[in-house]
């Protein structure tokens, strides 16, 4: 069960009552960041108040507890996504995760014959990182068909894959329509067909449990900043002999063992290898305390809560009678909207005339328009301290939505 | 000073109607125009802008491409504003647009209809969907200087 209210109280953004355009704040944005409760704050505060020296630099007492620390983080991280602590990678985000595969693994391990498929509803860091590659070394990228209602389907995937296609790369739930991918399925015919199959993890990881034994994925990619930990922290996973395929392509101080005059350069292993130079420690810490504290709300109940929002939200939103929703059936907490005869960034100015915040746009999936017939939507996206008072905030808003240019008067 | 205030609703009507019916949205028939790209990472708003000169005056101003109410109605009003003027005018006119929006002093009689984005700074994060049809077509008056 989640208490929204006594969640709250763990939120200072929520405990600072701010404001927004003279309005309380109505936070309706977590699919693009999220809220970080105290313990993360206080995390990242430790490290510069307490301890501050460098990872893997020095022999004295306070380095030392610095790589217990990002060893202990690294744990936490592997036993969240049932890993092995050696699979697992610090990046910057998301989008570096992805490109670490392209750049490190795809250019590496691919060739012009070959072929990295995706689907139209990827966001930008699973679309265009392959476009690159494709530049590069001359492979092609080809798109798996998404069903009428914007799925992707093990079926569908089946009728494009072939022995040529290498790498499969979906988001396991996407940032517009919320879609819960089948992955595990999905992984069975990239492998049968001899593929590995790349997640985007980026809003999955945040919502809900996330197993990659069992979704048998090859590499997985999310960020810290969209499940309440610091910005400039992520994760990349990838099992163990992928990861050892991979090549650093930042390479410096802490990935190499040796090195000499004459170029030869002897790389640590993985996920050292991929971690020059000094690293985001104070993302590091922060990453620990918000998975700590996701496991204390319990991922199984962030899902469900979300769920009912969501279910919540298509409701209210339909009552108001001037709504076109996207992805009415979606699973996960985000609602694809526009406000009948408004532009979406009219209806989000609006929006945030009365305080709410949502995001207008493509949502940097700017293929997925084609699919959705319309150049730019709304959407509401929501955590589990999302209350279904901000969803009537919300709500009321839409209904009025034909004043939408009273905003900027 | 403008010779009667303009109330909300006035400057609402004026976005309304060039949001809902813009004069100028076209691409050139004819030949003679040089035109440049808009589109940004901050929205939706992607769309192209074309002027005519003769003689060193806009004789024509167009653009086309998909946007907002407000880049719809301000780049479709720049447009009427552009057409008849010297470059230089014209140049003059966008600079004092770009002031009234940052709310920085500027000479409102050369502004006629633009003057109902006057309150763009009430909505900061809009101020790129008022101007961006404005910046576009001051690099081309100010192309060949």
């Amino acid at each position: 069960m989640i208490d929204v209210k006594k969640i709250r109280e763990d939120f200072p953004m929520y405990r600072n009552n701010i404001l927004m355009q003279g309005k309380p704040l109505v936070w309706l944005d977590s699919s693009s960041t999220t809220f970080k409760p105290d313990s993360v704050l206080e995390a990242v505060s430790m490290y510069y108040t307490k301890m501050n020296a460098n990872s893997h630099r020095g022999d004295y007492d306070l380095c030392y507890a610095v790589d217990q620390m990002v060893a202990e983080t690294r744990k936490t991280v592997a036993k969240f996504i049932n890993a092995q602590e050696k699979e697992v990678v610090f990046t910057a985000g998301d989008t570096a995760s992805m490109n670490l595969i392209a750049f490190g693994y795809a250019t590496n391990n691919l060739t012009s014959e070959d072929e990295i498929l995706i689907t139209e509803a990827e966001h930008a860091s699973n679309v265009l990182p392959w476009y690159q590659v494709a530049k590069m070394i001359g492979c092609k990228v080809g798109f798996i068909p998404l069903d009428e209602e914007g799925r992707i389907t093990p079926e569908n995937l089946e009728k494009v894959i072939s022995s040529k296609t290498k790498i499969v790369s979906i988001a396991a739930i996407g940032n517009v329509l919320g879609y819960h991918a089948p992955v595990k399925k999905l992984a069975e015919v990239a492998h049968k067909h001899g593929a590995i199959i790349v997640v985007d993890g980026a809003q999955s990881v945040p919502h809900v449990k996330t197993d990659v034994v069992d979704l048998d994925c090859d590499f997985l990619c999310f960020s810290g900043h969209k499940m309440c930990g610091p910005t400039g922290i992520g994760i990349l996973y990838g099992k163990y002999d992928l990861l050892c395929k991979t090549d650093a392509y930042i390479t410096g101080g802490g990935n190499n063992a040796k090195f000499g005059m004459c170029g030869d350069v002897t790389l640590l292993e993985p996920p050292a290898r991929f971690e020059a130079g000094t690293q985001n420690l104070e993302g590091i810490f922060g990453l620990k305390a918000a998975i700590e504290y996701l496991e204390q709300v319990g991922m199984d109940n962030i899902e469900s809560y979300e769920k009912e929002l969501k279910q919540y939200a298509v409701k209210k939103l339909k009552e108001c009678g001037n709504v076109t929703i996207y992805n009415e059936n979606s699973e996960s907490g985000i609602v694809t909207f526009n406000i009948d005869g408004v532009f979406a960034q009219d209806a989000a100015t609006y929006l945030n005339s009365k305080g709410i915040a949502v995001r207008s746009g493509l949502h940097c999936a700017k293929i997925l328009t084609g699919f959705l017939k319309t150049p730019a939507t709304v959407r509401a996206s929501f955590y589990f301290y999302t209350s279904k008072e901000d969803i009537d905030v919300l709500a009321d808003a839409v209904k009025n939505g034909g004043n939408y240019l009273d905003a900027y008067f | 000073m403008p010779i009667f205030e303009l109330t909300p609703q006035m400057m609402r009507e004026l976005l309304m109607s060039h949001y809902s019916s813009p004069r100028h949205q076209a691409k050139p028939t004819g030949e003679g125009y040089i035109s440049t790209h808009s589109s940004t990472v901050n929205c939706i708003d992607d769309i192209d802008v074309y002027i005519k000169e003769e003689n060193g005056k806009v004789v024509d101003a167009l653009w086309d491409g998909v946007a907002c109410a407000i880049s719809t109605a301000s780049t479709d009003i720049v447009c009427d504003l552009l057409i008849g003027n010297t470059k230089e005018q014209a140049d003059y006119i966008i600079e004092q647009y770009n002031h009234m929006i940052h709310e920085e002093p500027y000479d409102d009689s050369v502004l006629d209809e633009a003057l109902a984005f006057m309150n763009t700074s009430k909505q900061p994060a809009r101020i790129h969907c008022a101007t961006i049809g404005w910046d576009a077509l001051q690099s081309l008056v100010k192309k060949g200087e």
